[in-house]
């Protein structure tokens, strides 16, 4: 098991988690035994639409829709087992332990408050701190994420503010109550490719300085082997395979050599870019296990 | 049996060879997703229902329901009279069965009028645009504005009480709805590149709106107006309440409620009855109304 | 159908710009006037289809031939059509709504007689329908597929699909005769009629405001029965468009964004969700004000309460056009007005639109 912090222990430990959703049409297993460690690092979850890797996310903080199943050997963050934990351990550790940032800020942000109220809202549920107080801070935390009028974004709506403004204003929020974790879910899949540099910047400068872990997830396997430390490659909700970013050439599961042959390169040298071909064998295989 | 096992394998199939096996197909998968839902069922029997004792009304009912029958004037449910006689002494059942057909004859005859204006007029002002649009939608808008029994109220106020009047009435202030429901889906489609096609193909405006436009917005048009009907039938009940529909003695529902208001306290049965079957009907299509919302547009309701 | 343009303004003519807004507003006034004409010609088209003369209808059948020549001229009845309808424009916009057959009075007079009767029933309903028809909503959008969510479900659907005037007779019977819980048809008992001073025409405020707690009471005791059978029919509707709201709500990202910062479920649901659906249930409240005031014709009917639907019924039977008309206009007016207020407001209330 490759871990790069092996002085502490890990803050999140998942083993053979397992997500079903029962449907008129039979039991679909969204997420099936995946298991990996997290420190403060960063980890990369690379995989397709379907793959599970947002489910897994969700899975962790306890937020799977009605109707589906979590099941694991083992969810634990920071000591607290996560599956046994009662609602109010659970709404403490969201957003004070572990936090989320979603893929596109129109449809993640509440339209009809200020974004100041709802980042001063996501300070106030987990510290007992004054209205005046909450407003400070939060100004501070839109300075943080390098936007440079905070008073006057902080009583805009979100409708008002741009992508990548609103990407970081979510950063803002999920940061200000100092998890320990952040999931970022495919976070700027819905940004255009210079303001996507912009969001990842601020998200990299963040997690550097409060000693954070990441879980990042996306479809961009280029994304992730340049941002982050470790790579979980997810098909067909289970793991195939586990490896550090920098060894990535080196991947052995065919999925992902498939992907890494998928990937135009600049330097040219392909008439064709290759097709990936699905072999069935995948889906059957129990995936890797740390 | 062999023979279903090759009729339901032709509905499922994966590549449909026909035009009209297509259409089976679209029409059994949506029967499927129908199904699924339990109350929508019972909406759909209550309306079959409906539809049933209207057509077996001679053999089930023991008299026409119109005879008056003073010496038995009033009688409480018994098994003679299952649901009482009125005070006429008119058999309470038999004219409720006999009611029926009034209001099959009601839904029946509004929607003959209601949709095919509102498509006309819906998918005319959404697939040509502009001014012509700008005015069917403010023609559209002035109906829908007025409050719907009022308006037949004063319709049928100037052209006379009676059952054909009241229907006329009730079309004339109900079909705005379907005329916007058509020009939203016509709007939708009328940007689509096979419309596109078949006017490269050379088809006239009107060949465009009734082979490929009209058929398009037909299901949210049926939809809406099964929805509707509880609302039709509520409205004609009203008028007939009121003395404005069907005249005695015919045993629309409504009336016969008017009829029997003064003997509610003693003889409740004379009023409450008729009303009960209005409640059922009314049901009915709200049930099969949801039902067909949630199979064919299932974003917008819960 | 909104012509006016996005954000910024707009340049009318040689370089004069004209604020957004502005336009905005001659949209809606424009759009109000043409509704308005539009309301006016139908009923005037109603006026001139009934067969019955109206000539007739005011000088009777034995009236001499110059006396029906004089009234004909009167009447304008020579002139061409659309020199008619103009004049019939003139008069409604000075508020003469014609002269009823019926009690010789101005119809406009008669109707602002009895339209407060129909405000207070229609406004106590539409309160018992928020009160109550929202939370109910809220409760089976939380707890969809659960039985709070089928109980409310089948209040809803039994509201808006009884007959109404069913509905109140069945009260009747219950809660008037056989258990006498509540007083029966009518405003007031008729020991109590013309002593309260008529300030505002709303009973209950009157007697509120002259300190008579005895007619309050009564006026009460009258007043529930009708209002909650109109009610349940307003919160049927409310109900279930709340339900609707919140589902689509709560299926929202940012609803999970909510749950992730750690806030309590309440929170979530209340302050989060729920303001978004505040919004549209404007919207829907104007609708069901608009609706209730169409139906307590029916209710009137039943409770002999003497609001405006009981006078359209009562004029319609008696055959006298100018008072149907009038109240068709008034209550038509209204419709109209309440939506377009519905909608000013949702402008005003949603920042997306704003």
């Amino acid at each position: 098991m490759e871990n790069s912090n092996l002085s502490e222990p890990p803050l999140l430990s998942v083993e053979d988690l397992h997500v079903s959703y029962d449907t008129p049409t039979g039991l679909v297993r969204a997420v099936s035994g995946v298991s990996f460690e997290l420190g403060r690092e960063k980890l990369g979850i690379v995989g397709e639409s379907g793959s599970g890797k947002s489910q897994t996310g969700r899975a962790i903080l306890g937020l799977i829709a009605p109707g589906g199943q979590v099941r694991a050997r083992r969810l634990e963050f920071e000591g607290t087992d996560l599956l046994t934990a009662d609602l109010r351990t659970m709404r403490r550790i969201r957003g004070g332990g572990i936090s989320m940032i979603m893929q596109d800020p129109k449809y993640s942000l509440n339209p009809v408050m200020t974004v100041g109220s709802q980042i001063q809202e996501a300070f106030r549920v987990h510290s007992k701190a004054s209205r005046k107080e909450a407003r400070a801070r939060t100004l501070d935390m839109l300075r943080a994420v390098k936007i440079r009028e905070p008073e006057r974004v902080y009583k805009s709506y979100p409708h008002e503010v741009s992508g990548g403004m609103g990407q970081r204003i979510m950063i803002a929020m999920m940061m200000i109550p100092e998890p320990d974790i952040i999931i970022a879910d495919e976070p700027t899949s819905a940004l255009d490719v210079t303001v996507q540099l912009q969001v990842l910047a601020v998200l990299e400068d963040m997690i550097r300085t409060r000693g954070m872990g990441l879980i990042f997830i996306s479809h961009d396997l280029n994304l992730i082997a340049s941002f982050c430390d470790r790579i979980l490659v997810m098909y067909g909700g289970k793991v195939v395979e586990q490896i550090r970013a920098v060894d990535l050439a080196q991947a052995k599961h065919p999925y992902t050599r498939g992907l890494l042959n998928c990937l135009p390169s600049l330097d040219g040298g392909q008439d064709e870019l290759p097709v990936l071909k699905r072999d069935p064998a995948w889906l059957a295989s129990p995936g890797t296990t740390p | 049996m062999a023979a279903e096992q090759t009729l339901r394998g032709w509905l499922l199939a994966e590549i449909p060879e026909s035009k009209l096996q297509a259409r089976c197909q679209r029409i059994f998968i949506s029967w499927l997703a129908f199904i699924r839902n339990p109350v929508a069922v019972i909406g759909l029997l209550i309306i079959v229902g409906l539809v049933g004792i209207a057509a077996l009304a001679p053999w089930i009912t023991s008299s026409d329901g119109l005879e008056p029958d003073l010496a038995n004037r009033l009688l409480p449910p018994s098994s003679e009279h299952w649901f009482g006689t009125d005070g006429l002494g008119r058999d309470i059942f038999d004219r409720i069965i006999w009611g029926s057909r009034i209001t099959l004859y009601i839904v029946a005859l509004v929607s003959v009028i209601v949709v095919p204006i509102g498509l006309l007029i819906g998918t005319v002002a959404g697939y040509i645009g502009g001014l012509v649009d700008t005015i069917l939608m403010r023609l559209t808008d002035i109906f829908l504005a007025f409050p719907r029994l009022i308006l037949a109220m004063a319709l049928v106020a100037a052209l006379g009480p009676g059952l054909e009047n009241a229907v006329l009435a009730i079309a004339l202030t109900t079909w705005s709805p379907f005329a916007r429901i058509a020009r939203a889906e016509a709007l939708t489609i009328r940007n689509s590149e096979f419309i596109l096609a078949a006017q490269v193909q050379g088809v006239s405006t009107i060949g465009i709106l009734t082979r490929h436009v009209t058929p398009l917005c037909l299901s949210s048009v049926i939809v809406r107006l099964t929805l509707d009907m509880a609302g039709i039938i509520l409205t004609a009940a009203g008028l007939g309440f009121l003395g404005l529909g069907a005249q005695p003695p015919t045993p629309e529902w409504g009336a016969m409620i008017s009829l029997g208001r003064q003997f509610l306290i003693d003889q409740w049965w004379v009023p409450t009855v008729p009303g009960i079957a209005i409640l059922v009907v009314s049901l009915g299509f709200n049930l099969l109304g949801d039902g067909l919302r949630d199979v064919f547009d299932p974003k917008s309701g819960g | 159908m909104d012509q006016s343009t996005a954000s910024g303004g707009q340049t009318v003519g040689p370089g004069l710009a004209l604020p957004s807004k502005l336009i905005k507003i001659v949209g809606v006034l424009t759009s109000l006037l043409l509704t308005f004409i539009g309301l006016t010609a139908i009923t005037f088209v109603i006026g001139r289809v009934m067969p019955a003369d109206p000539v007739l209808a005011i000088v009777g059948d034995r009236a001499s031939q110059e006396v029906y020549d004089q009234v004909f001229l009167q009447l304008g009845l020579d002139k061409p059509i659309y020199v008619q309808y103009f004049r019939y424009l003139s008069q409604l916009v000075e508020g003469d709504l014609g002269t009823s057959i019926m009690t010789a009075q101005p119809v406009a007079e008669d109707i602002l007689r009895f339209f407060p009767a129909t405000l207070e029933l229609a406004t106590i309903a539409t309160l018992l329908g928020i009160f109550v028809g929202i939370p109910m909503g809220v409760l089976a959008a939380v707890h969809q597929g659960r039985w709070q969510d089928h109980i409310v479900r089948v209040i809803g659907l039994i509201g808006y699909s009884a007959p109404i005037f069913w509905l109140g007779m069945v009260a009747l019977l219950i809660f008037y005769a056989k258990l006498d819980w509540v007083a029966g048809p009518g405003r007031l008992d008729v020991f109590y009629d013309g002593i309260v001073e008529p300030v505002t025409g709303v009973l209950l405020i009157d007697a509120a405001l002259s300190r008579d707690w005895e007619i309050f009471h009564n006026a009460l005791s009258h007043l529930i029965l009708p209002a909650s059978i109109l009610g349940t029919f307003a919160l049927a509707y409310i109900a279930r468009m709340t339900r609707s709201f919140m589902l689509d709500q709560l299926s929202q990202e940012y609803i999970l964004t909510a749950r992730v910062k750690g806030i309590p479920e309440w929170n979530v649901i209340w302050n989060h969700a729920f303001r978004n659906v505040l919004v549209q249930l404007i919207t829907i409240i104007g609708l069901t004000y608009a609706s209730l005031l169409e139906g307590s014709v029916l209710t009137e009917t039943v409770f002999s309460w003497p609001g405006i639907g009981q006078y359209i019924t009562n004029s319609l039977f008696n055959n006298d056009m100018n008072a149907v008309l009038g109240g068709t206009i008034v209550v038509g007016v209204c419709f109209v007005g309440i939506n377009m207020l519905s909608d000013l407001l949702y402008r005003l209330v949603d920042p997306r639109v704003r």
